[in-house]
């Protein structure tokens, strides 16, 4: 394993050498004839991108402003996920991608083509509901279920994390999502039920 | 957010390149920063350049240093069991930065330029000479709960953010960049630029210069090393103060020590007088004490920040403290 | 039915929908030709509006209009009644607070949306804004939700210039914001007059009764849906000015239109709990009998409404005490119009009143458990009347044996848990409940199974789940044949979902209907006709609601941990013991028990909203600057709920629950911290900068 790590990072500075060396002269040159417009990278117009979400390859159109969070929301009528903030404050939009979870209100949705994505509605399988979704109903681990998406899908990405988990640890790795109706300690309760079930 | 063309560069020299054609650019990784500022109007690009597709994620140990790509999730730096062992004030930093969500999207390279949380950069509707040059600080005089002690300038007073820069100013970690003039080297120390009279210019990196790695030094002593930060809530909030520290101990003697603040300086904020104050003195409570008023001596509190003055030497003792112990 | 229903821990009916995301909540309503509306709230907080440039934004990109003080229909943002709150609907170019609506930018996308309300150019008048809470011009208000602001009983400024022992302290909550999950939103979609509303709101019938008045139709025009709502704790229970927006907005560009209120907007004009300056005074024998008591209130209020937040209500119905005095007033500021939030007075007033008595206690040196029961109350102090029922003694005695009370050594820093301070505190908790006037339909179905439909709301309180309960157990049917419908001004009406009313109020008639129906399947030989049984049931509260007074109790017990060095505070335990009636659903009643707790501990250590004080303008409008608890700070609270029956309080033997959680709690918390550090932090929030001693 570390043998391959230092190979990637080797590699990668090696890569970046040749470059370096490469573009300055290429840049010496071409820099003073070139307007800033002319050498405009990228496009601001929508454009199709193709993402795997709970499984499936879904295509759709947006513009580069479109957070991943809102595509998933108004583009594929995925609305499980929640809008709590979209500031990166509160974790009710928690997604996997590529399976770690993570805000999906700071990220666009087209720098996640051939990701894989997995939302609250990809979690149960075959109909069946995940043990977390289990216990976060048996442990009462809601009240208004608005941050429940979020809370759901970060205590299964935590379950596959490996840590060692007591109530302490799931208080903790569970802090980035708020619930303010105040069902902590319900949700520690499930998140520990489910560690020992799952 | 505006509307923006979007890049997503394969190569460190296309992503400069596509940056020296539109030098309002920004560079985009985790997104956890910029796309906020985007959000609520601090940051307008026309370009916004992907460069999640460079091979920048590594971490390895090379001779005296480890060397951490610039892309490395926060999480992954975290729990490297290299630097777990031999610098812990950089995986405590970490893991108490953000979020698990957040520690999983931001990069090493874009929490180094994480920009402050002075609720007047923040909100385009107050006056703030980082975000609007000349226009003025609203912070003096304002809301001064979270505004920097050390550091400020009548300018600007604004808190740098970063947990993680504070645990690198402590071991003046090394930052490699990258850009149309070349590569470059610039250690920590000079990495950070006080406000002055130019609070937005923020570091040294020229225009579409990207950071390509961080050298975190293997400190012989770096494994008797801290962070401790003190805040309101017990996660997922900014420090009101915190403090990175490592010990070299022989005995109950210091030889040498690194100390560096956070949540009260305009810049991750390295002591050396403090450090000058623990080396070669014994290691107990009266020294700490004695290099905790070092470190703030110059510090100025505006009223609604005063506290931060005993918070940091509190703090400072503290994980001094906890580093001896 | 051998086993009773009406108390078991039922898992919430609706538990699947919610872990799934199939739940539906107001930003998840798609309809056919649906777009988007975006606010832009104000930049200062006191002046006018002299030029708005709309150019820029008409011109971005899916843009299909921008609705200013100049082109927005007409309509009456007037209050209707004393309830209602005055909106802010662009009918001109006043702006009397920081971030009121100025304009509504209509697009197809939320993005275009969003990002075209950005290119809106305004120019104000600034006047200078009043935010000096100490100095601003006050008032005294007429009556406090029907009562008298100013009251009453004895003689307490005498009483208190005799009293062997004196304690007169002044105390601060500030200005907290409710946050509920689900930021507030519209879906507004008109068919020629009548109007559809998606919303989310504690009371559907005061919306569709107040948006009738704004655009002068007829309330049987308009529809309100409220789906799921994710969170409100009093935020929801106006109709604010955003809802007449989405509709005014829907009626210019002739579209459906979403309107999301975003996490900032969320402190502009959605309500808040008010800050507050009381001042207490108590008066006591030496063995620690209160002679008298004194709360004076100060409560900030905007510039051209009013709400008072009640604090003093606490205080008057709560301790035996011959002479009592109280009395509320009204700093005007440039601030938008406070409301209720979660517990409103009582959670404030307990923190004053409790932090008192805990200085009393110190200043007598007995204990403070002592101390409350030498000064309980068998009868309300102040009407006389007789409690419906009253278990506080037993909440204390339960909560103090469950938390080891006796091991706490008075003095201040004289215990500890490693190099930590530990600290140990307790407070009484008290909450007034109600009913009002409700309705519901029950159907029977030839299948058996049965519908109770009423137009409340649920936002996290269990109704679908416990008003099944309540009526599967009248008709002896098993639980999983009722289904509760809910959400819908179609549905028979349901009174404001808060104040702890709703399980009370709609609670009592699903009774009576459930009653009814059983009795007339009975009368029927046991059998339901092919076409069912139908009926509409309506109960209100009778002569015998007013001959007791009701109110839920508790005991809250705190321990802290305190770092001498650095001043940050943690709750490593709780223990909450309630006198809250008969338990529907003791599962979601440990639920809204803790939530209270919660909700407690967060206004002793977190929350404010911090005003830059030259302009009024909010500096922490955002999830990270303002702070709610993250699951790390909270410890898992040990609720003891002592049942007893209440037959006199209402038809469903319940008292609401919802808030006497969060009473009391605030308090527990700082007399702990008073215990592990012998500071007295008599304004909140407890920030370590506070405790730098």
């Amino acid at each position: 394993m570390l043998s391959r790590r230092r190979f990637f990072f080797r590699a990668a500075i090696s890569t970046l050498a040749a470059e370096v060396a490469l573009h300055f002269r290429a840049a010496a040159q071409r820099l003073p004839t070139v307007r800033p417009n002319d050498a405009a990278a990228g496009t601001s117009a929508a454009r199709a991108i193709t993402i795997n979400v709970n499984g499936v390859e879904r295509t759709m159109r947006v513009e580069p402003r479109v957070t991943l969070l809102d595509a998933l929301r108004d583009r594929l009528g995925l609305t499980g996920t929640k809008k709590g903030c979209d500031q990166g404050t509160c974790g009710a939009c928690t997604v996997m991608v590529n399976g770690r979870r993570i805000d999906s209100c700071l990220t666009l949705a087209v720098m996640h083509t051939g990701d894989r994505i997995v939302t609250v509605e990809g979690i149960a399988q075959n109909g069946s509901l995940h043990p977390v979704q289990r216990a976060f109903i048996t442990h009462d681990g809601f009240q208004c279920g608005f941050c429940t998406p979020g809370q759901i899908v970060s205590a299964v990405a935590l379950l596959n994390e490996g840590k060692r988990l007591d109530r302490d640890t799931i208080r903790t790795e569970m802090s980035g999502n708020l619930c303010r109706c105040g069902c902590y300690p319900h949700i520690v309760d499930a998140v520990l039920e489910a560690a020992g079930t799952s | 957010m505006n509307p923006f063309r979007y890049a997503r560069p394969s190569s460190p020299s296309a992503a400069f390149t596509d940056f020296a054609g539109e030098r309002r650019a920004r560079y985009v990784a985790g997104g956890t920063n910029i796309l906020d500022l985007m959000k609520i109007e601090v940051e307008s690009p026309p370009l916004l350049i992907d460069i999640n597709a460079l091979a920048l994620a590594s971490i390895e140990v090379t001779g005296d240093a480890i060397h951490v790509g610039a892309l490395a999730r926060l999480t992954d730096v975290a729990e490297n069991e290299q630097v777990r062992t031999h610098l812990p004030l950089v995986a405590i930093a970490l893991e108490e930065s953000a979020s698990p969500q957040l520690r999983n999207m931001a990069t090493i390279g874009g929490n180094l330029l994480q920009r402050t949380r002075c609720p007047y950069f923040r909100d385009t509707a107050t006056p703030c000479n980082k975000r609007a040059p000349k226009s003025g600080c609203g912070a003096l005089g304002g809301e001064l709960r979270r505004e920097a002690v050390l550091g400020t300038s009548e300018h600007c007073i604004a808190t740098h953010a970063s947990d993680l820069a504070v645990a690198l100013a402590a071991l003046d970690a090394t930052v490699h960049v990258t850009g149309l003039s070349g590569n470059r080297e610039i250690a920590l120390h000079d990495f950070y630029r006080l406000p002055g009279d130019t609070p937005h210019v923020e570091t040294s990196l020229g225009p579409g210069e990207l950071i390509v790695a961080v050298s975190l030094p293997l400190l012989s002593y770096g494994a008797r090393s801290t962070y401790l930060k003190v805040r309101d809530r017990a996660q997922y909030d900014f420090a009101l103060a915190s403090a990175a520290v490592a010990l070299d101990l022989s005995g109950k003697t210091i030889r040498q020590a690194r100390v560096a603040l956070g949540g009260v300086a305009t810049i991750p904020w390295r002591s050396l007088q403090a450090e000058a104050l623990l080396r070669n003195a014994a290691a107990s409570r009266d020294t700490f004490e004695r290099a905790a008023d070092a470190a703030l001596a110059e510090a100025r509190g505006r009223g609604g920040n005063d506290y931060k003055i005993p918070l940091a030497k509190r703090t400072l003792v503290r994980a001094l403290e906890i580093a001896a112990a | 039915m051998s086993q009773p229903l009406v108390g078991a821990p039922h898992d919430r009916v609706e538990g699947p929908e919610k872990v799934t995301g199939e739940a539906r909540y107001t930003a998840d309503v798609v309809i056919e030709g649906l777009v988007h509306a975006a606010v832009v709230p104000s930049g200062i907080a006191n002046g006018r509006i002299v030029a708005v440039d709309d150019s820029e934004a008409r011109a971005a990109p899916g843009v299909i209009e921008v609705m200013t003080h100049h082109n927005a229909p007409r309509v009456s943002a007037a209050k209707p009644a004393d309830s209602d709150s005055l909106l802010f609907l662009l009918q001109n170019d006043r702006i009397e607070f920081d971030r009121q609506p100025i304009a509504v930018v209509i697009a197809q996308s939320l993005e275009e949306a969003t990002y075209a309300a950005q290119l809106l150019h305004v120019r104000y008048e600034a006047d200078h804004p009043e935010t000096n809470f100490d100095a601003a011009p006050r008032y005294v208000p007429k009556e406090i939700f029907g009562e008298p602001a100013t009251h009453q009983r004895g003689d307490p400024e005498k009483a208190f210039a005799t009293a062997p022992v004196r304690i007169e302290q002044t105390y601060r909550t500030p200005t907290e914001h409710h946050n509920p999950m689900e930021t507030h939103g519209t879906v507004a979609q008109w068919n020629g007059e009548h109007l559809t509303l998606h919303d989310s709101s504690q009371w559907a019938f005061g919306v569709q009764r107040r948006i009738a008045k704004v655009f002068g139709i007829d309330a049987e025009q308009v529809r309100v849906i409220v789906p799921y709502v994710g969170g409100a704790f009093g935020s929801k229970g106006q109709m604010w000015s955003h809802v007449a927006l989405a509709a005014m907005a829907a009626k210019l560009v002739g579209r459906p239109v979403k309107l999301i209120v975003t996490r900032p907007q969320m402190f502009g004009w959605v309500g808040h709990r008010p800050q507050t300056e009381q001042r207490v005074a108590l008066g006591a024998q030496r063995d620690g009998r209160l002679v008298c008591v004194t709360h004076d209130v100060l409560s900030e209020t905007s510039v051209s409404d009013e709400f008072v937040e009640p604090c003093a209500v606490f205080s008057r119905d709560l301790y035996a005490v011959e002479n009592y005095g109280m009395s509320h007033a009204l700093p005007r500021l440039n601030i938008s119009k406070p409301t209720y939030q979660r517990g409103p007075g009582e959670s404030t007033g307990s923190f004053a009143m409790e932090s008192a008595m805990d200085e009393l206690a110190y200043e007598i040196d007995i204990d403070p458990l002592e101390l409350r029961l030498r000064n309980y109350s068998e009868r309300q102090p102040d009407s006389g009347k007789p409690y419906s029922s009253k278990q506080l003694r037993q909440c204390y005695a339960r909560a103090a044996e469950r938390f080891d009370w006796g091991r706490r050594v008075p003095q201040p820093r004289s215990m500890n848990e490693g190099r930590l301070l530990l600290g140990l505190g307790m407070a009484t908790a008290s909450r007034n409940t109600h009913r009002t006037a409700a309705k519901v339909r029950i159907r029977a179905n030839s299948d058996g199974t049965v519908v109770v439909a009423c137009g409340t709301i649920e936002q996290g309180c269990g109704s679908p789940t416990v008003y099944a309960q309540l009526a599967s157990e009248i008709l002896e049917i098993p639980f999983e044949r009722v289904r509760f419908e809910f959400g819908d001004t179609n549905l028979p009406e349901a009174p404001l979902a808060a104040g702890s009313q709703t399980s009370g109020s709609v609670g009592s008639v699903v009774v009576k209907a459930a009653t009814w129906l059983r009795d007339k399947i009975a009368d029927l030989g046991g059998t339901i006709p092919p076409n069912g049984i139908v009926l509409d049931v309506a109960d209100e509260p009778g002569e015998n609601d007013e001959s007791y007074a009701t109110q839920a109790f508790g005991a809250q017990f705190a321990q802290v941990v305190v770092d001498p060095d650095t001043g940050e505070v943690r709750v490593v335990r709780f223990v909450g013991a309630f006198d809250g009636g008969r338990i529907l659903n003791a599962k979601t009643a440990n639920s809204q028990f803790v939530g209270g707790i919660v909700w407690g501990i967060s206004m002793a250590l977190f929350e404010k909203t911090r005003y830059d004080a030259r302009t009024a303008r909010i500096m922490n409008a955002n999830l990270s600057d303002y702070l709610v608890p993250t699951n790390a700070d909270i410890p898992n609270p040990e609720v003891i709920a002592i049942e007893a029956d209440d037959p006199h309080i209402n038809p469903a033997h319940v008292k609401g629950i919802g808030e006497v959680g969060i009473t009391g709690a605030a308090a527990a918390v700082a007399n702990a911290v008073y215990h592990a550090t012998g500071v007295r932090v008599r304004d909140l929030p407890i920030t370590p900068d506070k405790l730098l001693v």
